[in-house]
């Protein structure tokens, strides 16, 4: 077999094929559900009642969108660029840690929000600056080092937490002091359980597409992921586009973990990221690189989450099975959107 | 010498048809080669050789027609059976790993994957070498090897393989006139034991020289077969341009001021490929200077330093009479060097972007944005003017150029670089794998260029082209740089002494 | 400093430097394979948490210990399928479907494994494979104590050699040599690029799956969900570190294992004391890192790593 392109593919098939992958990882999720020995369809049922069944479930699953926005965000816009950025959860580390340097007691009040906020995402960038430069100085593979940067930040995380920034009214567990309360993100509605995280993400992400498609640094991050070597040879400064690239994706990474501490938790843990870093390369393959995508991506992937804990508790099933249907519908999703363009011929 | 019209049929192709979409590549093409005879298949860039071959190769499986090989059907669509029925090819892009050595490449796929290795192979790599004259070192690793030296361990590929046939496509291109004579050489010895060779080809002058019989395609069907002895080039010219238009003459015109100056320019080798060794060139108002020589020469590094992309490792640029402080393609831009580079899908556009954004690929810093933000108005406007003014036939502004052909996609690339008025051109390969039409105009476009007063540096590897529009010529070999010689006063024979570097050698000993 | 030299002498030492090579040098090997081939196998880390997931539970379902190995190694090689349809005739983003694949495998070993033992808080414990008592070898002083090593280590390093082999000295091997560097010509000479890149995949994928496995049922005795902890990561690093030659490869997973065994005993040293344990942890990951660098600019990568190959695409 062999692939040809379709010069002009009809609507049908952009919209058809995307849609069967989701139905085929429905289909998973009812096997799955199968062989767990639970019904499928009650199944099913109680993932979408957990996730959107009430006030309060909807509002828990904007709370676990919101970190998954920014590392959506973070990895859509590397990837634009086809910088393989993977290590957003160690930078949404370096953020949540910055949250808590800052919003500790360091700081006067008014400030302390906005000065964390870029604290936060200068760390992330700073992060992400290493592997980048190493990439475009020695042609070193940025995906190992980002994924090495993971492990490493931590065991920094948990060095951090069982040393200098131990809570010591922490009862032995490792976490950080809580933050001040100026240091702590409002709600957006007084009396409902949805911080202004969200809406930061919602910013960052209108922000993220409005770069992309009116100024000149998303015109050269879009060149030089498709083509680098035309976009050098039109005059595209590659490397420092890819650096600009990734002091962008660290830095909302960063603002991950920042919202995560002073939105949610209000302090730092080494449990504060259940892999939000590696489930942000989900969201934003699923969104097609698309920074509003990403938005609606975040909310689905994080209603499965919610949802499939709540099943969990109430038909058994075990709760491994979001990451699972996640995984599959990004395989079928990266399938679907090829077959958009190509068919498969024989000869 | 004309072969014996009665010996054994050895390939047979019988009305192969081929469509691809509303293009129809092969039409009813038949062509029959005997033993011991080559032939020479000539058609334009497009006429559809490559296709046909493709078809032959398993690679494609036609629509119509059946090929015979030595009185057996031959099965479509299946690469290994022209391989075991003694097919053996050499295609213009090598397929070779450069990572292996040449033996190993010989070797390759010739014995079954779950065998131990054979003993004896290279024992046969050394008598095929003696015996046609294919003189290369078995042990080489393939990737340090020069052009010239792969092509025969391509050749031997195909005789280890005991091809009785021999399809080569356009082997001289990458080969200096006298390398192409041992070429020439050994496929007489090839022919003397036997062998039969279809030479794939669009130079008319190796044609008459090494085919017995030609075939000529044009727009996808046969449109003549002649004995060579029994015609010349230009009833050859004739068949196979149907009547369009040849080369364009451009008139001597009185050169200007000289706008660009390398003064003893060296660059670095980079592997395989000979850096600049102290050039000296001179680039003026109003003269297209012609760069000749055989790919690989050194003609990429010299690009690079006109184009922006790289300075000079010893030696001067000057611009205007000014050495620049800085020099990458925007400052290249900026002091009007226009670039039409070597390869326009890798490195003249993008292919998933639309016609606008490869419009502005250039000058969007520049000229389609204010302050960091993009002006997507005037990006689409400018865009619009060159698909009117430089005759790109496309559906509009927003489509994809990768679904252009090479032609418009040329054009639109050309239309880019010429739209701002520049002052100097440096256009590399402009004209390589276009069809007729396209050539022409995208030649005329550069003469009208150099009549409005710009500086054109033409570099290219069809000798034909460089001495029909240039008004002075350099030959480019090793990464020397010869003498400028005025239009006229050189014979495609003396540029290729050149080309191969003998002239060098005589000019630095006398 | 006399401690350290004390350490490096010691027998026990060095059988802990080859215990802790075996299994990277089983999923380096798989790794060195696709990459020869042409294909990143970013699936890895995930591959290797199945293999030690299944073979574990395949032992702990009653299954003798070689038949947990296969049954890992049949779990690696069917992810090891999935890798390679979407990435070889579909050609696909290595680097995505490398990670889905790792994101799946990690969580099927996670599914699993709650649903086979859904109440249980800590995993139940199985025999592993034992030291072998090799006669006349075993006895030797010093180099008999640190030749204590399990069948399976004595496997991955026969693995490494039978690579070796394939790879420089039959014809199978110079497919996969070539395939890696030019596809086109491998095509050219009546090869299937589709089917040398699908096997290697699925073969490579194996041998991961087996270095996963070795974890459960030679390093220790039972599953975690953190076990294999970022070693499929230090493999591909290896991988580049050993510049995609097998020899190479060994003798960099067992320095890196000199520097692992290294640290754990220097925690309990003076050192240690000072120093936050993290440190000594962290070391191998920011070896890895300190490899690529080093390496970075001298081997010769496969030059079709990572390109896929559309037939008729020229």
């Amino acid at each position: 077999m062999r692939l040809e392109a379709i010069p002009n593919p009809s609507a049908a098939r952009k919209i058809g094929l995307p849609a069967l992958a989701l139905l085929a990882t429905l289909g998973v999720a009812m096997l799955l559900a199968l062989i767990a020995g639970a019904n499928p369809f009650a199944v099913l049922g109680q993932i979408a009642r957990g996730a959107l069944g009430s006030k309060l479930a909807i509002l828990e699953t904007l709370n676990r969108a919101t970190p998954l926005i920014f590392t959506g965000l973070a990895v859509a816009v590397a990837f634009r660029a086809k910088l393989w950025n993977i290590g957003a959860e160690a930078q949404l580390y370096a953020g949540a840690i910055m949250a808590v340097v800052l919003g500790t007691g360091a700081l006067g009040s008014p400030l302390v929000l906005p000065v964390s906020a870029g604290a936060a995402m200068l760390a992330g960038a700073a992060l992400l600056l290493g592997p980048v430069l190493l990439k475009t100085r020695l042609g070193v593979d940025e995906v190992v080092t980002t994924l090495l940067l993971n492990f490493i930040m931590l065991l920094f995380v948990s060095y951090l937490l069982e040393g200098p920034m131990k809570d010591p009214m922490g009862m032995g567990w490792p976490k950080s002091p809580a933050l001040i309360p100026e240091a702590r993100l409002p709600r957006i509605v007084e009396g409902l359980r949805l911080h202004w995280g969200f809406a930061l993400a919602i910013i960052a992400a209108v922000a993220v597409w409005v770069i992309q498609t009116r100024t000149t640094l998303g015109f050269e991050i879009r060149a030089v992921g498709q083509n680098p070597e035309a976009a050098r040879f039109a005059g595209m400064p590659v490397n420092a586009v890819l650096v600009k690239t990734a002091l962008l994706s660290g830095g909302l990474a960063a603002l991950a973990g920042w919202s995560e501490v002073a939105g949610l938790k209000g302090h730092l843990s080494s449990d504060l990221s259940p892999g939000f870093g590696y489930t942000g390369i989900i969201v934003a393959m699923l969104a097609l690189l698309h920074p509003l995508g990403v938005v609606v991506t975040a909310i689905f992937v994080a209603g499965i989450f919610v949802g499939s804990d709540a099943m969990s508790r109430a038909a058994g099933v075990p709760t491994y099975i979001a990451d699972m249907l996640l995984a599959t519908a990004l395989l079928f999703m990266v399938l679907a959107i090829l077959l958009t363009r190509v068919r498969v011929v024989r000869g | 010498m004309s072969r014996d019209s009665g010996a054994e049929v050895v390939l047979r192709l019988d009305r192969i048809t081929r469509r691809f979409g509303a293009l129809t590549a092969n039409d009813a093409v038949s062509l029959t080669l005997r033993r011991g005879e080559v032939v020479a298949l000539l058609g334009e860039n497009g006429a559809g050789k490559t296709t046909l071959m493709n078809i032959l190769f398993g690679h494609y499986v036609a629509d119509a027609g059946s090929v015979e090989v030595f009185g057996r059907p031959l099965p479509p669509g299946n690469p290994r059976a022209a391989l075991a029925a003694g097919v053996g090819m050499v295609h213009q892009h090598f397929s070779l790993a450069g990572n292996l050595t040449v033996l190993e490449n010989i070797r390759l796929g010739t014995e079954g994957l779950w065998s131990r290795s054979r003993a004896g192979a290279r024992e046969k790599v050394a008598r095929l070498s003696r015996d046609f004259g294919l003189a290369v070192d078995p042990d080489a690793r393939v990737g340090r090897l020069s052009v010239g030296e792969r092509q025969r361990v391509e050749i031997l590929k195909a005789l280890y393989r005991d091809a009785r046939i021999l399809i080569l496509d356009e082997p001289t291109a990458v080969l200096t006139p006298q390398e192409a004579e041992a070429l020439f050489a050994t496929l007489r010895k090839a022919t003397a034991r036997g062998l039969s060779v279809i030479f794939i080809s669009h130079k008319l002058h190796e044609v008459m020289a090494i085919a017995d019989r030609c075939v000529v395609l044009r727009h996808g069907r046969v449109v003549g077969e002649v004995d060579t002895h029994a015609t010349d080039k230009a009833a050859l010219a004739a068949l196979m341009v149907g009547g369009e238009l040849s080369l364009p003459r451009a008139e001597a015109r009185v050169p200007g001021a000289v706008l660009m100056r390398l003064d003893q320019v060296s660059t670095p080798d980079r592997g395989a490929a000979p850096g600049l060794k102290a050039v000296t060139l001179e680039l003026r108002a109003g003269q297209i200077t012609g760069l000749a020589g055989v790919s690989g020469n050194g003609q990429a590094a010299l690009a690079e330093i006109v184009g922006g992309l790289a300075l000079p490792a010893a030696g001067h640029l000057w611009l205007h009479g000014q050495e620049p402080e800085t020099w990458t393609p925007r400052e290249a831009l900026a002091r009007g060097v226009a670039r039409i580079p070597e390869d326009r899908h890798h490195q003249g556009s993008i292919a998933d972007f639309d016609l606008t954004e490869n419009a502005v690929l250039e000058g969007y810093r520049t000229r389609f944005s204010r302050r960091g933000w993009m002006d997507w108005r005037a990006a689409r406007a400018f865009a619009e003017g060159i698909i009117k003014g430089y005759d790109v036939r496309c559906p509009g502004p927003e489509t994809r150029i990768r679904l252009l052909s090479g032609g418009n996609m040329q054009k639109l690339i050309l239309g880019r670089a010429l739209a701002p008025g520049p002052e100097i051109i440096l256009a590399n390969q402009p004209v390589r794998g276009l069809d007729v039409g396209a050539i022409a105009y995208v030649q005329a476009q550069l003469i009208a260029a150099r009549d409005r007063g710009a500086a054109v540096l033409l570099i290219s590897e069809d000798l034909d082209e460089i001495m029909s529009l240039s008004d002075v010529v350099h030959v480019i070999s090793q990464g020397r740089l010869s003498p400028a010689f005025a239009r006229g006063t050189m014979t495609a024979a003396e540029l290729g002494l050149w080309m191969a570097g003998q002239k060098f050698e005589e000019a630095h000993a006398a | 400093m006399s401690e350290i030299v004390d350490i490096l002498i010691s027998a026990s030492f060095w059988a802990a430097v080859i215990r802790i090579a075996s299994p990277l040098i089983l999923a380096t090997m798989g790794e060195l394979i696709c990459e020869r081939a042409g294909v990143l196998n970013l699936g890895i880390e995930g591959i290797m948490v199945i293999g030690a997931f299944t073979g574990w539970m395949a032992v702990y379902q009653g299954m003798p210990l070689w038949g947990g190995v296969a049954v890992a190694m049949a779990a690696g090689m069917l992810f090891g399928l999935l890798h390679s349809v979407l990435t070889v005739p579909f050609g696909l983003s290595q680097h995505v479907v490398g990670l889905g694949v790792t994101l799946l495998a990690t969580a099927s070993a996670s599914f699993a494994y709650r649903l086979m033992l859904p109440q249980v808080t800590s995993p139940p414990k199985i025999t592993p494979f034992q030291p072998l008592y090799i006669p006349g070898l075993s006895d030797l002083p010093w180099l008999g104590a640190a030749l204590s090593q399990t069948a399976l280590t004595w496997f991955a390093f026969a693995v490494a050699g039978l690579v070796a082999f394939t790879l420089y000295r039959t014809p199978l091997g110079l497919a996969v040599r070539a395939v890696g560097e030019n596809p086109a010509a491998v095509e050219a000479q009546g090869l299937s690029v589709t089917g040398l890149r699908m096997g290697a995949v699925i073969v490579g994928s194996g041998l991961m799956a087996v270095g996963g496995a070795f974890l459960t049922l030679s390093a220790f005795s039972s599953f975690f969900f953190e076990m294999v902890n970022g070693r499929g990561w230090i493999c591909i690093a290896l991988v580049v570190f050993g510049a995609w030659k097998p020899g190479k490869a060994v003798l960099g997973a067992i320095l890196f294992a000199a520097f692992d065994a290294l640290q754990i005993r220097l925690q309990q040293t003076a050192l240690g004391a000072v120093l936050p344990y993290q440190l000594f942890l962290a070391l191998p990951f920011l070896l890895s890192i300190l490899a690529l660098i080093l390496m970075s600019r001298r081997a010769e990568v496969p030059a079709a790593l990572m390109v896929p190959y559309n037939k008729g695409e020229r």
